[in-house]
């Protein structure tokens, strides 16, 4: 990106600065550490210059918002045109509390929806299984039925929101019931946007919600892009999170590289359940975390955006350019919000989502300051809602498109986490693809080890964390916290007693009779499940027939 | 010196096993034997386990809020079948209200997001009643 | 710990409490005195279970392929015990032992007792812990015995001097040549498996076996170790590895290899505890200095030297104790 000639210029001026200027400052006061690192743990130089980017080619690496390889933007205008859809991660108890949350949450200016389900309804199991017992409500919403889905849309026009479902092993259900909603309000498939997350294989490495085994899980996901391609167009058929696998420990390098490498597993079943990669390429959506670290964060949005074009572009040869689009949404990392002094949890909130906004989110959820101690009470969560504003209406960032780049800083270091990713990438393949690297362990140790590493920079005050090894204070009893009502799970029990009492049982055996035959065979499970959720078959009976043909999965547990 | 044997289980069914891990890891870097149960673990299953195995500690964690209806289950459990001297330890998100509660039910110590890996080892050393 | 304490504990476990039979484990595990008395009193009642020794390389499923087999077994009604080890850490001292993560809902099996031991001291082979543990959860009425380790040459090796039928198990994509051949070691196993056979080479794998098998034929036993395939965490295959590991042990009992075997591990067993003994008391009783020093002056020489030690302690009364 420079000239040869001023490199050289470049180089000399910096050689004499170091010898002279700096070396007269540094003996006398030496810098706070000997060697400094980003958050993820990488070396982080004094300074970087035109010299850190000379392989940098401005075309070809970087170009134009809106054009291939994306990493300055996805769209040509970015927030110019509109601010990313400021979407709040909300659920709990019954629908009815639920569905008043996102009513509230509407009224206060958020533009889309982001459903929490509890445990259970993630599991595949009904409020009333033993499994259940104490889950139910608690970080999410409980949904055992279409009768349940059915309450918590309630007066929710959803031809007009774009709805965002956390849900991945039962997402094929979940999906099924929306689309029943939507059916019931009149509103056509064609119409609905939003998100399911349904990706099952960070389940595996990271967030443990899984039901089956990768093979049949891979199926209802080729299934779920299949159908809804045709059917339900607009809706993202998936979410490649790299979220729960920082969340769980990871650098940044290794969020990329696992997800993407995730998202590669995607297309090839994909491809090998004969869907071409310019079908489903458009509809596949990432998710990924916002760390502490502002600037390493901003660069691994970019070096995401540009390696998983390169990717779809060369790899898959991907012609339509939405297939090579990294459209994200993106979450404050939930994991570095501290229990003491918990108001400062909106300073680091904010820290994390200005980093996500230029780097040139879609969609972003910030965390509640008080999600440490338990459940956001309403005054957090419009804390955090009013944080994304802010960021978005006061600070004046969103007015330019990637202000950062050209910075040597954030160019080296974009390149740096690309090519650390390519090479994880590189390995995973060696081991046969994602979904054998996790059947062999290797992903998860390789989180695992870096959260360790993490975690004893902590204990060694190598990495400060305030209020927790650095300025703590005595604290008297901390804020307030939301409480789920103990009842809810009988009271969902209820309701599952009532509803198997009043429902055509003999509907529901026949349609989940005809789901079993079909996941024997393999034609396009959503249309019997769809006919189960219909008839109001519940989440739980039809997942058991799924775990009775389909089997469980056993994790390969490596600590 | 007598071996600390410590079983580290994730009750309830949230996934999230980061800080299981992460102090599985601890335990076994301060000293210990450590029995990992992996995730989803029913309070009668980690009795179970804990007793075959003959652990001196019973680290629980969870993040989901099954906390409060779990961990007195299996403090109750391993008070019946183990005796008082096996310590029942608790971490995860846990609300500070609901710690006297917690402790009241048998969970000789609750940590919270922050704590040190130190202060839990300490913890386990200073407790763990090794006349028996 | 006191008699009462002690003969209490012992009531228990006659009992069917698994608390007594995990404690007395504890106890011989960590070299109390009582541990070995209470030992000495089980031992009469051990010696009806058949145990299984499964060892390959990490990551190979073993703990998944115990647990599909225990399954069957229960299936059958039997008792089963599983002592599982895992290597402790030489820097720390501590291990990490995960193999329950997987046999998770055996736990509740009140005809199941499952234990995992850290290899402690033992440096890469199996500890007289796991050996102790094995006698006592077979005079707790085991009827198979599954004792699990890391293959790592030494503990392999070792497995083959507890086990009855040793299962060695192998995965494909590991590398070219198999670990127990590299070991050198193949003729100690029984049975081989190759798990996780829906893996592309597997069958390059179970050919590859099966010629190195037939190259190393040697032994007088007419055994001729199968090569199965199996996808444990299915169930896949491992009805075969039952019948395997019950023909083998046909093979046992019907040539009388069983009595012979068990008997040459007693002697190896019994041999070993004497050299404990030996190098015990010598290690309190040797007179080193006086002794080398006249060696050393060529007054006595290394051999007669040696005599005498012996001969000094054959009078002296030899406790049973661990070092």
């Amino acid at each position: 990106m420079v000239k040869k000639d001023n490199l050289q210029a470049v180089a000399e001026a910096k050689n004499k600065w170091e010898t002279g200027t700096l070396q007269k400052t540094i003996g006398k006061y030496p810098e706070r550490h000997s060697d400094f690192m980003t958050v993820s743990g990488s070396p982080v130089e004094r300074l970087y210059t035109p010299q850190d980017i000379e392989e940098l080619d401005y075309l070809e690496d970087l170009g134009f918002p809106g054009e291939y390889p994306y990493t300055r933007g996805v769209q040509p205008t970015m927030y110019r045109g509109r601010l990313w859809t400021m979407r709040q991660y909300a659920g709990f108890g019954t629908a009815v509390e639920s569905n008043q949350r996102y009513k509230y949450l509407l009224s206060q200016g958020q533009t889309g929806l982001s459903v929490a389900f509890d445990l259970p309804t993630q599991i595949g199991y009904d409020s009333d299984h033993p499994m259940a017992e104490g889950e139910v409500g608690k970080v999410g919403v409980a949904v055992s039925s279409l009768g349940d889905m059915e309450v918590l849309f309630d007066e929710i026009p959803l031809g007009k929101v774009s709805t965002s479902m956390t849900i991945n092993a039962s997402a094929a259900v979940l999906l099924c019931m929306y689309m029943a909603v939507a059916e019931k309000q009149g509103v056509p498939w064609k119409d609905l946007r939003g998100t399911i997350q349904n990706d099952v294989l960070k389940e595996y490495s990271a967030r443990g919600t899984y039901i089956f085994p990768p093979s049949p899980s891979m199926r209802l996901i080729t299934d779920i892009f299949a159908f809804c391609s045709k059917e339900v167009p607009r809706w993202n058929t998936i979410s490649i999170s790299g979220y729960h696998i920082r969340e769980a420990g990871s650098t940044a390098a290794q969020e990329i590289a696992f997800t993407l490498a995730d998202g590669i597993a995607y297309v090839e079943a994909a491809l090998k359940a004969g869907l071409h990669v310019d079908d489903f390429g458009p509809r596949l959506s990432f998710f990924f975390a916002s760390h502490n670290d502002v600037l390493e964060e901003i660069a691994k949005f970019r070096a995401t955006r540009r390696l998983w074009a390169r990717i779809m572009k060369e790899r898959f040869g991907a012609k339509n350019p939405r297939s090579m689009k990294v459209r994200f949404h993106t979450q404050t990392c939930g994991h570095t919000l501290t229990a003491q002094q918990p108001l400062n949890n909106i300073v680091r909130v904010t820290l994390q989502a200005l980093a996500a906004v230029l780097g040139g989110t879609q969609s972003l959820h910030t965390n509640s300051y008080d999600e440490a101690l338990g459940l956001p009470t309403e005054e957090a969560v419009r804390i955090a809602l009013r944080t994304q504003q802010i960021i978005g209406y006061e600070s004046n960032v969103a007015e330019t498109i990637d202000p950062l780049a050209g910075s040597y800083y954030i160019e080296s270091m974009t390149n740096r986490l690309e090519k650390e990713a390519a090479d994880y990438i590189r390995k995973i393949d060696d081991l046969g693809g994602a979904v054998k690297a996790i059947e062999q362990g290797y992903i998860q140790r390789e989180i695992q080890d870096s959260a360790y590493r993490y975690q004893q920079e902590i204990e060694s005050g190598r990495r400060t964390i305030i209020g927790v090894n650095k300025f703590q204070v005595e604290e008297k009893s901390r804020s307030k916290i939301m409480k789920v009502d103990p009842a809810v799970g009988q009271s969902q029990a209820q309701r599952l007693k009532q509803l198997r009492k009043e429902r055509d049982n003999r509907e529901v055996k026949r349609c989940l009779a005809e789901l079993r035959r079909g996941a024997r065979t393999d034609e396009n499970l959503i249309p019997p499940i769809y006919r189960a959720v219909k008839a109001y078959a519940t989440l739980g009976e039809i997942c058991d027939v799924l775990r009775d043909v389909f089997g469980e999965y056993r994790p390969t547990e490596i600590v | 010196m007598r071996k600390i044997r410590v079983l580290v289980a994730k009750v309830g069914l949230d996934g999230h096993d980061r800080g299981a891990k992460v102090i599985a890891r601890a335990f076994r870097d301060a000293g210990m034997e450590v029995i990992y149960t992996g995730i989803r673990q029913t309070p009668e299953q980690v009795v179970a386990a804990a007793i075959q195995e003959d652990v001196d500690v019973v680290g629980l964690s969870s993040l989901s809020g099954g906390h409060e209806l779990l961990f007195p289950r299996v403090a109750k459990l391993v008070k019946e079948q183990m005796g008082d001297q096996v310590l029942v330890i608790g971490g995860g998100v846990i609300p500070e209200d609901e710690i006297p509660a917690l402790k009241e039910a048998g969970i000789a110590a609750v940590f919270g997001p922050g704590t040190s890996l130190k202060e839990i080892i300490d913890f386990v050393h200073t407790h763990v009643n090794r006349a028996s | 710990m006191g008699s009462h304490a002690l003969e209490q504990l012992l009531q228990e476990f006659y009992r069917g409490s698994k608390m007594a039979a995990a404690r007395i484990i504890s106890l011989v595990e960590r070299n109390d005195p009582a541990g070995r008395e209470i030992l000495k009193q089980l031992y009469s009642k051990s010696g009806q279970g058949y145990i299984i020794g499964i060892t390959g390389p990490a990551g190979s499923g073993k703990s998944t392929l115990t647990d599909s087999l225990v399954k069957l077994l229960r299936q059958q009604n039997r008792r089963v015990g599983v002592v599982a080890v895992d290597p402790t850490s030489p820097f720390t001292g501590g291990a990490l032992l995960g193999d329950r993560v997987r046999m998770g809902e055996l736990s509740l099996d009140s005809e199941v007792f499952i234990r995992s031991m850290g290899t402690r001291g033992n440096l890469g082979g199996l500890s007289w812990a796991a050996r102790d543990a094995l006698v006592v959860l077979d005079a707790f009425g085991c009827d198979y015995l599954f004792v699990e380790t890391v293959g790592a040459g030494q503990s392999q090796v070792d497995v083959a001097r507890v086990a009855d039928t040793v299962i060695m198990v192998d995965v494909p994509g590991l590398g070219d040549d198999i670990q127990a051949a590299k070991a050198g070691i193949m003729e100690i196993g029984d049975i081989f498996v190759v798990n996780k056979a829906d893996r592309g080479d597997a069958d390059k794998l179970v050919r590859y076996l099966q010629s190195t098998l037939e190259l190393g034929q040697q032994n007088d036993d007419e055994w001729q170790p199968p090569v199965l395939k199996t996808i444990a965490w299915q169930g896949t295959g491992v009805e075969d590895v039952l019948k395997g590991i019950m023909a083998h042990r046909r093979h046992l009992e019907q040539s009388g290899l069983i009595v012979s075997r068990r008997k040459q591990r007693l002697k190896e067993e019994v041999i070993l505890q004497v050299e404990r003994l030996v190098q015990m008391r010598l290690s309190e009783g040797f007179q080193s200095e006086e002794v080398l020093s006249r060696v050393y002056c060529r007054e006595l020489d290394p051999w007669t030297a040696a005599k005498t030690m012996i001969n000094s302690l054959s009078g002296k009364k030899c406790e049973a104790r661990n070092p």
